[in-house]
């Protein structure tokens, strides 16, 4: 009777089309220009041309291998922390929040509201120098007298851990609020401790949100640069900043474009190991359980 | 063009009879040469320029933040309403430019393109403008329409990259030097107690841009910054390599530094002498020129292809004005390159008069040098300071 009649089998390739079309405009397009770019030679008064400049990317590994294994030191510490921070506080909720659950996940969002520089911006008053932060930790003698805070690693890596932490808490929440808590008072009628109940049954049943979380701390993570920008020296600074200065500052666009497809290849291989890991776990755990 | 404005307003009232206001620069924008001819005069046939003579209805202005002067209470900006009032053209103006490399990156793709910007004025930095040229993204100024550029300072009157001023006009200078905090750490006066003094360890920044950073260090190690040497910067990199890796150094910034000088984070820090001047909330903060030599460096209005080259001209001579000049120089208290205007500054500013750090004395000009634009702009050199601070 009309065309989907006569053609069903096209339907779902019509249906994925405007997915593919925006892929295909907004990502294999700009992939294509930024391979394309990090294979080109030139300055900028004669003009960038292609030339297939390896040497782009192996400029890319020996003079930035620091700023890239930094960059990911930082990323996998502040994730790191990131879950040590939220897993508690998304177990609360989901678990004890009643009512006040939806206030309490307004809460975990509420710096969202304010733009991510100016967020930023407000540690450098916090963490400051003559700060009441560093003059608390000053009288505790947990910092010497002209120690301090900001412009050192953990003033990166403690902006990062914040800026990034609704994004670990909230998919820890959503995984942690769909647990059947019967499963729970099962294990525990099965005479498993709380420890264990949480350790055999809680923890392999919120591992998707886990792994959601990590994934998307970790990735922006590493590719950040505004932290180690306003909160570090420049020996805190990561392969986000080098990004920048080779784009914006040398204008090198070959190498600046070499760099992102490296970090972005790094990124790549360490989420597939890392989603290696999780997955067999979850496969032994299931068989333990 | 010091003819009364009656005759300029009956020719742009033609021009917007014949609905083809805006017809020139579209054509112009075509092709990057496209202005010479497209348009040639009508009331000015006996001026040899061929650009075209009217004015335009709006002049866009692109230019760095806080570099003009605002009522603070209606927000409008006198300057510009004045120009608006005398001449009948509306200026839009966009504070775009927080970085010459950044403002050159947005734009380089539609000026290679030969496009039109949208932009009839910008004002940019003299190792930018020296790269401008170079690529041939600007257009000559109509000088005809310049008489007040006979007030520019003669210091600045021919640069090596622009020996005629055939493109640029500076819209203010500024000293590089050093800021301190006279409380925390007593007077700093020289670049070594910057890089070395144990006190201020961790406790001093210094500039992201190369000319400033580099320029102070290379005439502190006894090199020329005006002819940049290879073994000059190499010798100024490594001092300045030192001095992150022992962790001196906190920070390389921007404008940024005055918060940190203000709070109290830093004690001294290479800055920038329009930003002292027009004070840094902090009482304790006092600015010297360098002895070793200080930069002064000038941001100058350009008029990118596309731009309409008349109304930019009306607009360059409208400022070169001492009173314009005074009025803008009393609000953001940098240099002005414009003589006379020190003459009527006392009208808008009594705490101005006589400030060195807005009218600099023989004494400190003495002490100054520009830096070496081709070094400015010079790939290997750019890498190796982005290398030492930090990426």
């Amino acid at each position: 009777m009309n065309f989907f009649h006569r053609h069903r089998a096209l339907v779902p390739y019509l249906l994925l089309l405007p997915g593919l079309a925006w892929l295909a405009l907004f990502f294999v397009v700009p992939m294509y220009y930024l391979g394309y770019t990090s294979l080109q030679a030139g300055d900028l008064f004669s003009g960038y041309t292609f030339a297939w400049a390896w040497d782009n990317y192996s400029d890319a590994f020996t003079l930035y291998r620091g700023h890239f294994i930094r960059s990911l030191e930082y990323a996998g510490v502040a994730t790191l922390a990131a879950f040590l921070i939220s897993y508690p506080l998304a177990y609360w909720i989901a678990f004890r929040g009643g009512r006040w659950k939806n206030f309490l996940l307004l809460l975990v969002i509420a710096p969202f509201f304010v733009t991510y520089l100016i967020r930023t911006l407000a540690w450098k008053t916090i963490l400051a120098d003559q700060g009441f932060v560093v003059d608390a930790l000053r009288t505790l003698h947990l910092v010497g007298e002209d120690g301090r805070l900001l412009a050192t690693t953990t003033a990166v890596v403690a902006g990062i851990t914040y800026n990034f932490l609704p994004f670990m808490a909230l998919p820890l929440y959503v995984s942690l609020e769909q647990i059947d808590k019967r499963l729970i008072e099962a294990a525990q009628d099965l005479y498993a401790s709380r420890v264990k109940a949480f350790l055999r049954v809680t923890f392999p049943l919120s591992l998707p949100g886990v792994f959601a979380g990590t994934l998307l701390t970790f990735i922006p993570a590493a590719g950040d640069f505004i932290n180690a920008e306003l909160l570090g020296t420049p020996r805190q600074l990561m392969i986000g900043n080098v990004i920048q200065s080779q784009f914006k500052e040398v204008a090198n666009y070959p190498q600046a474009a070499a760099l992102s497809f490296v970090l972005m290849a790094g990124i790549v291989i360490a989420v597939l190991l890392y989603a290696r890991a999780v997955g067999s776990e979850r496969v032994t755990a299931g068989t333990a359980a | 063009m010091m003819d009364p404005i009656t005759r300029r307003e009956l020719l742009r009232r033609a021009a917007l009879g014949g609905a083809a206001v805006s017809l020139p620069s579209l054509l112009a924008a075509c092709g990057g040469d496209g202005i010479e001819g497209q348009e040639t005069t009508t009331g000015e046939a006996a001026g040899t320029t061929t650009v075209s003579q009217e004015l335009a209805d709006q002049l866009v202005i692109a230019n760095w933040t806080f570099y003009i002067d605002i009522n603070e209470k209606t927000k409008k900006r006198p300057t510009l309403e004045q120009f608006k009032r005398d001449t009948g053209v509306s200026v839009r103006y966009i504070e775009e430019v927080n970085d010459n490399e950044e403002w050159f990156g947005k734009y380089q793709a539609q000026l290679k393109a030969g496009d039109d910007i949208g932009r009839d004025i910008v004002v940019l930095s003299d190792w930018m403008v020296a790269r401008m040229i170079k690529l041939g993204y600007l257009q000559k100024k109509d000088k005809s329409a310049i008489p007040n550029e006979e007030n520019l300072q003669d210091a600045l009157k021919s640069p090596g990259w622009d020996p005629n001023r055939d493109y640029s006009l500076p819209w203010q200078s500024g000293l590089t030097g050093i800021a301190y905090n006279k409380k925390t750490i007593g007077k700093v006066t020289t670049m070594d107690q910057l890089l070395t003094d144990p006190k201020l360890k961790g406790k001093v920044t210094f500039l992201t841009e190369m000319p400033d950073t580099m320029g102070l260090l290379i005439a502190a190690q006894g090199g020329d910054p005006e002819n940049v040497t290879d073994e000059a910067f190499d010798s100024a990199i490594s001092a300045l390599q030192d001095a992150v890796d022992s962790g001196q150094i906190r920070r390389f910034t921007g404008n940024d530094y005055v918060e940190d000088l203000a709070s109290g984070n830093v004690w001294a820090a290479m800055a920038w002498s329009g930003d002292v001047a027009a004070g840094i909330d902090n009482p304790n903060i006092e600015f010297t020129v360098v002895d070793t030599g200080s930069h002064i460096w000038t941001d100058n209005m350009l008029i990118p292809n596309g731009g309409d080259v008349f109304t930019a001209s009306t607009f360059m001579n409208y400022v070169y004005d001492p009173v314009k000049a005074a009025q803008i120089a009393a609000y953001i208290y940098y240099v002005t390159p414009v003589k006379g205007a020190e003459d009527q500054i006392a009208q808008f500013d009594e705490t101005a008069v006589g400030n060195p750090l807005i009218f600099p004395t023989e004494e400190m000009l003495s002490k100054t040098f520009i830096f070496d634009a081709d070094a400015a702009d010079k790939a290997e050199y750019k890498e190796k300071f982005q290398a030492v601070i930090g990426a």
